[in-house]
């Protein structure tokens, strides 16, 4: 494990962002051997108003590989395991003490997974309701800049320090969006049935605890989640592949010792540089890009997008929530996810719903809760309450 | 058995913004090496893109000015490829939505009038530029290009023959740059074309195998490469020559020749896809109609106006008519003069020869056309002589002058009609220079305007030159 440090003077309030968001005191190295060490021009959004809102941001924590991955076991920099379990750095860090706080990029579910496996609470808000602008771009259409904390409170009171419009980020919505302190009591919560494969002790668990606060708990069908896993690694992979180009040992990052032309250059930095994951998500992202391919599997998982927005809203006309496990296990070891690089494909099948949606999400007793948009302060208040 | 030539153009220009598509760097042509370079346009990971509504506008305007069909909600796409003067290895540009589809524009050529009709104009961004030093034998990338705004127009297929390519081409620039929407300077590369050419056998409606040249950037370059692809193209067909196929070819101007590129620089497939960082862009009719509104009249309209309604000649119509800059200060000034012939022979006369001593061309002509019109009204008036108007004229490429009577008055450029004052210097003159004097009386004509000259630099120019040559005769017949 590798953890920059930026300042070791111990502070309440000290705050951990991740490897995929820009500081200008610490490298930011997206967990890949491409941008080893390297120190951003600029600082992201999030970071400013932490420091602005007087929290510390005092350490850059590890990711995988432009935080693809399950928690952290495709990094440049080596996985981070508790016990031997696997874990992400940003959850060990809280678990440690070490910071209140960690602000993440959600990508593709591992800072959900890192806090679900650890017991700890996060929260990704509704897309758009916190600057993207400084976090390393790998699937800008979902990902979204999310917290951690050991409880509701915590993670509020941090959220509510980095959301807010921002004109330098073309999808951060109008700031009257940006406000939601309105707490509605959650009195229906739907369990889909589709995501309820694998481990699901812990929902089985709340489901208990939410009856037993009085909240109507109904199992629905709601088959079209399943499509969101294909979908969202389809999108997924099309936009990393985009995103990552820019990587290619010309401008910065690295280059290969080994060239003899232009088109060596690039194949061997890339080659050189980028870990199994990424690779697969390049090819596959290029497949799904291709000419013969946009419409047929592109084009496709687009509007499968709009499926899944309208069965949820539909959903929503009824409930207040969704439950649903947040991975198919409750432990993993780094070993086994670095075996089966099919997992991090695998295990997005819980996640892909809300970030293929853009809707908040709150993790919390290791289950998740999906509401709708803006919902954060309802989900936040019942994960508080039980 | 004949042929007829079937081409299609691309082409590419410059937007006038002051600032790149998606960051505020500056979008001027020139300056250093990576002057106008930020972490946005340099390709650095984590800034966003956030659209210049100012080449949205100018968009609008191009299509406007083709007759095009405006799309109401337009989209921004990724276009993947990789080459060092692309930092982010993807071009923005429009594929699914461009701005503006379905226009025309008409020429004239020797076989009468056509129209030429406009598939698309879509916005994209401009890539930089590789530098190579042989000194050292590397190359270097200068990305002040990068990112600055283009408009591509994509013709139809309807263009027959070099000349008509040139008559499109000419129509294009005047009315660009009349709109403003660019300088379209060929040299400096703010105006390029890609030429698409086939021919098939005359009357057929099925097209020939197609060859694309790229990048051309002279009329006279275009003219050429045309002629010699046709000529190509003609002799593969009838004799077997060569056995043509779709490519991409560059024209080398110098040898008078076009060449195969290697398959690999232009075989792509360049994946396109919506960019999910940039929100659909939606014209409302406001924004519609303010564009609508700022069109100006078309050149052809302006130079009918001004010969039918202000008697000017053709010469001075199409010199004003030519340039949007000349019409606008001759419009300005003239709704202040009234008087079109004066307000014309300042421009093209004066301000010209101003512009010229600048090196500067009728475009860049910046000044105030209300001032001019005020200077024209007191040269009229008599307020001003005419040299001294000059020099106020002078001022006004300089600086912006809201009142000129008043600027002349503090000048000491305001013609003096105090005749005992005129009188005095007259007397001076004529006490300091008995030579002249009496060389007049003796019959010498030329002896008083050496006088009057004495006279009038005496009075800075400020007098009306009839009045100091009467009073001028008067005190000499007085000795």
């Amino acid at each position: 494990m590798k953890m920059y440090i930026a300042q070791t003077e111990k502070s309440a309030k000290n705050i951990v962002v991740d490897d995929m968001i820009l500081t200008t005191d610490m490298p930011t190295s997206a967990g890949s051997k491409m941008l080893d060490g390297y120190i951003s021009l600029f600082q992201a959004e999030a970071a400013t108003k932490l420091t602005d809102a007087g929290y510390k941001v005092y350490a850059k924590a590890n990711t995988g590989e432009f935080n693809l991955d399950l928690m952290g076991e495709t990094s440049y920099y080596g996985a981070v395991e508790t016990d031997g379990v696997l874990t992400t750095a940003a959850a060990k860090a809280i678990k440690d003490g070490e910071a209140m706080a960690a602000v993440t990029l959600e990508v593709n579910g591992s800072s959900a997974r890192g806090a679900a496996l650890a017991g700890l609470t996060y929260v990704k808000p509704t897309y758009g309701t916190v600057s993207r602008f400084g976090t390393i771009p790998a699937v800008c259409s979902g990902e979204t800049v999310c917290v951690t904390a050991a409880d509701a409170a915590t993670a509020k009171e941090v959220l509510w320090a980095v959301k807010g419009h921002d004109d330098k980020d073309g999808t951060s919505l109008p700031q009257e969006k940006c406000v939601f302190d309105e707490v509605k009591e959650i009195k229906k919560v739907a369990v889909a049935k589709s995501l309820m494969t694998g481990d699901v002790t812990k929902v089985e668990e709340m489901k208990a605890k939410l009856s037993a606060q009085g909240v109507e708990v109904v199992e629905i069908s709601a088959e079209e989640l399943l499509l969101a896993k294909s979908a969202w690694n389809i999108l997924m992979s099309a936009e990393v592949c985009n995103n990552v180009s820019k990587y290619d040992g010309v401008k910065y990052g690295y280059r290969t010792p080994n060239y003899t032309d232009l088109d060596s250059l690039y194949t061997n930095s890339r080659t050189e540089a980028f870990g199994y994951l990424t690779k697969s998500v390049i090819l596959f992202g290029s497949e799904t890009l291709s000419e013969a391919n946009y419409y047929k599997v592109y084009d496709k998982a687009q509007r499968i997008r709009r499926v899944i927005s309208e069965a949820i809203a539909k959903v929503f006309g009824e409930f207040d929530a969704i439950l649903a496990p947040v991975s198919s296990k409750s432990a993993y070891t780094a070993s086994e996810a670095v075996a089966n690089p099919y997992m991090a494909y695998e295990e997005s099948l819980y996640i892909a719903p809300a970030m293929i949606t853009g809707l908040p999400v709150v993790v919390t007793d290791g289950v998740q809760l999906i509401g709708p948009a803006f919902s954060e302060s309802s989900l936040l208040a019942l994960a508080e309450k039980i | 058995m004949k042929y007829e030539t079937v081409i299609g153009l691309e082409v590419h220009v410059e937007l006038a913004t002051k600032s790149k598509i998606f960051c505020s760097c500056s979008a001027e042509f020139g300056g250093e090496q990576n002057d106008h370079v930020c972490p946005a346009c340099a390709g650095m990971p984590g800034m966003l893109p956030i659209v210049n509504k100012k080449v949205v506008d100018l968009g609008m305007t191009a299509g406007m000015m083709l007759n095009c069909d405006i799309n109401r909600v337009t989209t921004f796409d990724k276009k993947s490829y990789y080459y060092p003067d692309l930092p982010n290895a993807y071009q923005t540009t429009q594929w699914f939505s461009p701005i503006c589809v379905n226009g025309r524009v008409d020429i004239e050529t020797s076989n009468g009038p056509k129209s030429i009709r406009i598939k698309q104009i879509h916005m994209e961004e401009d890539a930089g530029k590789l530098v190579h030093d042989d000194w050292s034998d590397t190359t270097l990338v200068d990305f002040n290009r990068t990112s600055v705004p283009l408009i591509e127009i994509v013709s139809q297929p309807d263009i027959s023959s070099a000349e008509e390519a040139i008559a499109y081409l000419e129509r294009l620039r005047d009315l660009l740059r009349f709109a403003k929407v660019s300088d379209c300077r060929w040299e400096q590369g703010s105006m390029r074309c890609d030429v698409n050419l086939s021919i098939r056998p005359e009357g057929s409606d099925v097209l020939g195998v197609r060859t694309e040249m790229k990048n051309m950037n002279s009329l006279s370059a275009i003219t050429r490469a045309i002629k010699y692809e046709v000529a190509r193209h003609t002799r593969a067909l009838e004799t077997g020559s060569e056995e043509l196929v779709q490519e991409t070819r560059r024209w080398d101007d110098n040898e008078g020749k076009s060449y195969a590129m290697r398959n690999k620089e232009t075989a792509g497939d360049y994946r396109y896809f919506p960019d999910p960082n940039v929100m659909p862009v939606v014209i409302d009719d406001e924004w519609f109609d303010r564009i609508e509104k700022s069109l100006p009249e078309l050149p052809e309209v302006k130079r009918a106006k001004y010969i039918d309604e202000l008697g000017l000649s053709e010469y001075d119509a199409d010199i004003l008519a030519d340039s949007r800059a000349l019409c606008d200060v001759f419009d300005a000034a003239y709704a202040v003069c009234g008087n079109a012939k004066e307000t014309a022979n300042w421009i093209i006369t004066e301000c010209m020869q101003v512009l010229n001593k600048k090196k500067m061309t009728a475009d860049m002509l910046a000044i105030n056309g209300t001032s001019l019109g005020q200077l024209i009204k007191l040269v009229m008036e008599d307020k001003v002589s005419r040299p001294n108007a000059k020099r106020i004229l002078a001022s006004l490429f300089d600086k912006d002058i809201a009142d000129v009577e008043e600027f002349a008055k503090q000048s000491g450029f305001i013609v003096s009609n105090d005749t005992s004052f005129i009188e005095n210097i007259v007397k001076e003159v004529i006490a300091g220079d008995p030579k002249s004097v009496a060389d007049f009386k003796g019959g010498k004509e030329k002896a008083l305007m050496a006088l009057f000259g004495k006279c009038m630099k005496q009075l800075k120019g400020n007098a009306n030159p009839q009045v100091l040559r009467e009073i001028l005769i008067a005190e000499i017949n007085k000795i």
